[in-house]
């Protein structure tokens, strides 16, 4: 049983290992990734938004939909953390 | 339960540093589009100052300045005005959080603002309601 295991194990991270070699290179400019929308956030990004921070002008504005659920996941935590601590024993005497 | 520290020191120390914390988490909100920055950041370091109110005034003093419920509120009021900002867009014509039609002087930088300071808010009031409810949890 232990055998087995440790071959789902090696198979699982031969597998990962194989899908690894694929990943582009990081900042390589003729990479898929950098071709798409990004050279047009870096041309455009200023014109278009008026703001110099390149960062802040695609996670706040192009891609502000992301941002608005990336607020709603803390907002959820913290009522999680509420519910769960604020909670009296309805038996406690 | 954290409550009042004794010592003279560590509660005058305190109360000096907070007013810079507190100002440097709003200019970090508020250049959040024009230097490294922004809303989760700067919510952060706001929410930092809390907590060293906390520690060196004890919970008590805190809830009688900021309560609870205040607290409550604030988390989502900030993901009010963020969204809120987004309806304001969809109710001029264009679409959701497209704040280039609203009716200012370069509308994206300022809707950019806006959201960030919603952001900021929600961030900081998550933090302190987490850390008031943890350190009040019997």
């Amino acid at each position: 049983m232990n055998y087995l295991r440790l071959l789902v194990t090696s198979l699982t991270g031969c597998l990962l290992i194989f899908g690894s070699l694929d990943i582009v290179n990081t900042g390589d400019p003729n990479s898929p990734p950098s071709l798409h929308v990004s050279p047009r956030y870096i041309e455009q990004g200023f014109e278009e938004t008026a703001v110099p921070n390149m960062v802040t002008a695609v996670l706040a504005d192009y891609r502000s939909f992301d941002t608005l659920g990336e607020v709603t996941v803390i907002f959820t935590a913290a009522m999680a953390v509420l519910l769960i601590l604020r909670m009296r024993p309805e038996n406690e005497s | 339960m954290i409550t009042e520290q004794q010592s003279i020191i560590v509660k005058t120390i305190c109360r000096l540093l907070v007013p810079f914390i507190q100002v440097f988490g709003l200019y970090v909100i508020a250049h959040g589009h024009s230097s490294p920055g922004g809303g989760f950041q700067g919510g952060v370091i706001l929410a930092s100052s809390f907590i060293l109110l906390t520690i060196a005034y004890g919970i008590d003093e805190i809830k009688r300045r900021c309560s609870l419920a205040t607290v409550t509120l604030m988390t989502s009021s900030g993901i009010l005005l963020y969204a809120g900002i987004g309806m304001i867009c969809l109710l001029l014509g264009a679409n959701y959080l497209d704040y280039g039609v609203l009716p200012l002087t370069e509308p994206r930088s300022i809707g950019m603002l806006g959201i960030e300071i919603g952001v900021g808010i929600t961030v900081m009031a998550v933090l302190v309601s987490i850390f008031y409810d943890l350190i009040s949890f019997e």
